[in-house]
């Protein structure tokens, strides 16, 4: 099959998925086999791509012109394909997860669920094939409003109260400022297509105008939560666990930092941004979100809004790495996307397999825990060791990256601040993992017998991501390969006038 | 002396066809009294029109503009009928949506009108029909008012038809600012007359430049410019809309919101650019200034209101009359882009105003209700109706792939390209308090247990009709070649002028 019909079948997939799981809703069992024979074969369709991305091939479509001058169009190239992969992978066991999770606690409504969920995938993998602006921009709210539903599920008030700050806060700052940034580039550029080595960095715009357009787009991608618009997703933590691993690790912040990655690298320039300093800024915001989450992560009590935090945190190092302007800083933000991703999703299937076999949801009740459910706090234990950055996990290798771009750069408020917080973030998990594991359980009585491990299908789930939390530090080949790809691509910055040259000429 | 046979062929007479045909459907639907029958016959008339309308369109591509000596009294003396691209392409959009909420409507009517006043109904709405569709044929300043004054009459009893009885009192309300409104149309036309001694539209652009810019004609600009101001319910000229709207019939409800105040729109536009001339107006007239202010007090004020309301029609109402700010600021810019929103606009919020419309007539067919609580639970009872509804909610929001973000495009694109950042911030906050109060409707639909007596589906015709407009905002959102196009084209013609 030709890269395009792929891309097509991938691009369609989801949405056909949704379609045939509405189809199949009468028939629960039918129906979560659609879910996951859709998943799988999005897999397998995403992984082939992959593997052509990797040999070179950059296929691109233009199925709509929307506007004279602004098509619909997509192209594939390697940092999409990263979060293609990622989204598409996670899907499966975020699947197999959601299974035991829904059917584990007797949830309500779970049609509408997965069809929601296939959605939100069909606008993350839309996302990641962007090949412009403004089709990025379709289907990043696509990606809110299909996520919307899957925010309120519960359907009560708090659930309603926290769906309004979700749905005004993505969607007020992706119309306030992003679409007027979109609609700026289009003045200033003539077009929104994503250009290796930047589209703006030959049109010459003031200084101020390009931070301040830099600005829009930071602050107008939410999804990214960098402080201030990072309410929406403590507020999203009234979702039922499989969601939260969805807007966490899956699709909806990974859109967000992912489109802040495209958007420097593809319509700014990093080195269009480094030269002419209009990036500066961008260090100090991203670190005082790193750091201020998670020193706000330190104080929370409630295990799910500890690692609420601790993604707004983590989602700035990506914004940070990207922001220290250096090739290899870039391919630390790429790889941190996906370390992320898997560590992010593995601490999210514990605490929902905690809150699922045992009820618990308070960091204080934990005591003990690993020795009652050692499957669920192993893989907890890894997932955390990841969020620090320790070996062999894979959240050290990205910390390794930009640490090097940051030294490359002399960019010591990033040095810095990646210190601190690697303090900060052992500070707020390693309490947990102690707590779990040295502490004694409280004794077993009448009313509160001891439980066991989670459902099968939950545990399985979070065992396979914490696998692979540990195979990306020994095998980072396919992220690491698409990073050096994707540098690979931007062209090599003409050099600046010297006195030598000055002399030839 | 030769004689001349005119053999009679139907196409040579479309633009007197399209006013003709549903004044004749209106006698008929009056004639046979029977609720079925009248139905039947304004279903027959109103797709007839659809038909002439885009067989006028392609007489207009294929050999220019039509001019129609009505009676065969040659223009100026005589009445003419002028067809171009703007006009045709809103003869389709009028005459589309009338026989899509016709089609839609038979049920609903049935349930909310008494059966003696049922064929009246279709009469009195194809008479409206008639009404809208002669104003934008014709090309004479003086029939424009007989016809609008068809329209207006017609649409007085569309609105007293509706069963709560506070229609009458807002019936009576739109009549007496309709004819206000009709009447200071009139005055300007008489003004016209006088200084120039013609009404057809093409004489007067004609006629004008000799004229200075006189107080009389500056006058007259200011008379014709508030008139039709009152008619397409530019705020702060829109309090009769939220009560007619309310209040109407929920299938009129429909018709009118996506129909009337667009055609006066269309005259508005016929009258600043085409016979007045746009310079005239900008170097004469504050409208330029003012009608870009209004617009944006409108897409804030009626935003605002439509927030706090408690009636699902109100709401819709005074989202309406925001939605007109959207319009009239794209036509106040005064650029090709900014006109290109304006127009696109247009069509596109007819679109999705009649699919929400549409929607709330099958929730108040289901229900009987039109408060905003009613419809607690429709989203799990009714999930065709208000699926669309939320298809139809996200257009009006802006979200791209939906026909409404098209011309919020362009609107936004428009006041880009000179420079009005304030009026991005006025787009994008209006943008956001339609997410707050279609937001509210989602939450009472979804999140609200449903009534005792759970309803289920609308009649099949009223449902098929909500989903094919819902399809028709998806389609459009993402397929511009028509609607943009059309606007594009639109923008073009009325910044040239008349051109004979």
């Amino acid at each position: 099959m030709t890269s395009t019909l792929l891309m097509d079948i991938a691009l369609l997939l989801p949405f056909a998925g949704a379609v045939a799981i509405w189809l199949a809703g009468r028939w629960p069992n039918l129906r979560e086999a659609v879910t996951l024979v859709t998943a799988g074969a999005l897999f397998a369709v995403v992984i082939t791509l992959l593997a052509r991305v990797l040999g070179g091939e950059r296929p691109e479509i233009h199925p709509v012109q929307l506007f004279p001058g602004v098509e619909i169009d997509f192209v594939l190239e390697p940092l999409g394909m990263l979060f293609a992969t990622v989204a598409s992978t996670l899907w499966i066991v975020n699947s197999i997860y959601s299974i035991g999770y829904m059917r584990g606690n007797d949830e309500p409504r779970q049609t509408p669920f997965y069809i929601c969920f296939a959605i939100a995938i069909g606008g993350a993998i839309g996302v990641a094939f962007a090949g412009n602006l403004l089709t990025l921009f379709l289907y990043y709210e696509l990606l809110t409003i299909s996520t919307y539903p899957l925010v309120t599920h519960k359907g009560n008030d708090e659930a309603k109260a926290k769906g309004r700050v979700y749905l005004l806060l993505l969607m007020g700052t992706s119309m306030v400022f992003l679409l007027p940034a979109i609609i700026w580039v289009l003045a200033a550029a003539g077009t929104t297509e994503f250009t290796a080595g930047g589209l703006l960095s030959g049109t010459g715009m003031p200084t101020w105008q390009v931070s301040l357009l830099l600005a829009l787009f930071i602050f107008g991608i939410g999804k990214a939560a960098v402080m201030p618009v990072h309410f929406w997703l403590p507020a999203a933590m009234v979702a039922p666990t499989p969601v939260s691993a969805l807007l966490h690790a899956v699709a909806v912040v990974k859109a967000g930092v992912f489109s802040v990655v495209k958007v420097v690298v593809y319509v700014f320039g990093v080195d269009y941004l480094s030269s002419s300093g209009a990036g500066a800024w961008l260090t100090y915001a991203a670190g005082f979100t790193v750091v201020c989450a998670s020193v706000i992560a330190l104080m929370q009590d409630n295990l799910k809004k500890r690692l609420a935090y601790s993604t707004v945190s983590q989602l700035s190092y990506v914004v940070l790495a990207t922001a220290i302007l250096t090739p290899i800083s870039v391919m630390g933000a790429m790889l941190h996307i996906a370390a992320h991703a898997v560590s992010k999703i593995t601490l999210f299937f514990a605490a929902g397999s905690i809150y699922t076999a045992a009820h618990k949801t308070e960091i204080s009740q934990l005591d003990g825990i690993g020795r009652l459910m050692p499957w669920t706090m192993g893989a907890f234990a890894v997932g955390a060791l990841s969020m620090i950055g320790v070996p062999p996990t894979a959240g050290f290798v990205s910390k390794w990256f930009m640490l090097q771009g940051g030294m490359a750069a002399e960019n010591w408020v990033a040095i810095g601040v990646i210190f601190l917080s690697t303090v900060l973030n052992a500070a707020y998990f390693l309490p947990i993992v102690y707590r779990a594991f040295w502490r004694a359980p409280p004794p077993a009585d009448a009313h509160h017998p001891h439980h066991g491990e989670g459902p099968a299908p939950v545990v399985l789930a979070l065992t396979i991501t914490a696998l692979g939390t540990l195979a990306l530090f020994f095998f980072p080949d396919v992220p690491l390969g698409l990073a050096e790809a994707m540098i690979a691509d931007q062209p090599v910055p003409a050099p600046e006038p010297t006195a030598l040259t000055e002399v030839t000429k | 002396m030769s004689v001349e046979h005119h053999a009679f062929h139907v196409t040579e007479h479309l633009p007197a066809l399209a006013a003709v045909v549903p004044l004749i459907g209106a006698v008929a639907a009056a004639l046979v009294r029977n609720g079925v029958a009248a139905w039947l016959v304004a279903v027959a008339v109103a797709w007839s029109l659809p038909v002439i309308s885009i067989l006028m369109l392609g007489q207009v591509e294929a050999s220019g503009p039509i001019s129609y000596a009505l009676g065969g009294w040659a223009p100026p003396a005589g009445i003419e009928f002028r067809v171009d691209q703007a006009n045709a392409y809103l003869a389709i959009l009028v005459s589309v949506m009338a026989a899509v909420v016709l089609t839609g409507a038979p049920r609903s009517i049935a349930d909310e009108i008494e059966p003696a006043n049922r064929a009246w109904y279709y009469a009195v709405f194809l008479l409206c029909l008639c009404g809208l569709m002669g104003m934008i044929v014709t090309g004479d300043a003086f029939n424009v008012f007989v016809f609008m004054e068809i329209s207006s009459l017609a649409t007085y009893v569309l609105i007293a038809m509706g069963r709560d009885r506070r229609a009458l009192l807002a019936s009576y309300q739109y009549l007496i600012i309709g004819t206000v409104g009709a009447t200071f149309y009139v005055i300007g036309v008489g003004l016209l007359l006088a200084m120039t001694g013609t009404l057809n539209l093409v004489d007067l652009a004609a006629s004008l430049p000799e004229v200075e810019a006189t107080r009389p004609l500056i006058a007259a600009a200011a008379f014709i410019v508030v008139g039709l101001g009152l008619k397409l319910a530019l705020f702060p000229m829109h309090l009769w809309l939220p009560n007619a709207y309310a209040y109407a019939p929920s299938t009129a409800s429909a018709f009118l919101a996506s129909t009337a105040t667009k055609v006066a729109v269309y005259l508005l536009l016929r009258f600043a650019f085409s016979v007045f001339g746009i310079d005239f107006m900008l170097a004469n007239t504050p409208a330029g200034v003012m009608l870009m202010t209004l617009a944006a007090l409108a897409m804030i004020a009626g935003s605002l209101s439509a927030i706090f309301q408690t009636n699902v029609k109100r709401m819709l109402a005074y989202s309406s009359v925001s939605q007109i700010g959207y319009i009239i600021l794209g036509i106040a810019m005064v650029s090709e882009t900014g006109l290109t929103g304006g127009i696109s606009h247009l069509f596109n919020h007819a679109l999705i105003k009649g699919c929400l419309f549409l929607a709330v007539a099958s929730a108040v067919f289901a229900t009987g209700a039109v408060r905003i609580e009613d419809m607690a639970g429709l989203g799990r009872t009714m999930p065709i109706t208000m699926g669309a509804f939320v298809i139809a909610g996200l257009g009006l929001i802006g979200v791209p792939g939906t026909a409404g973000f098209v011309s919020k495009w362009y609107l936004i694109q428009g006041a880009a390209e000179q420079g009005m950042w304030w009026i991005v911030a006025v787009i994008v906050v209006s943008s956001l308090m339609a997410v707050v109060y279609v937001g509210r409707i989602v939450e009472v639909a979804w999140f609200r247990a449903p009534a005792q007596r759970a309803p289920r589906e609308a009649p099949i015709e009223l449902v098929a009709a909500t989903v094919a407009l819902a399809a028709a905002v998806l389609v459009f959102g993402l397929n511009t070649d028509f609607s943009a196009g059309v606007a594009a084209d639109a923008a073009r013609i009325l910044i040239e002028g008349y051109a004979r």
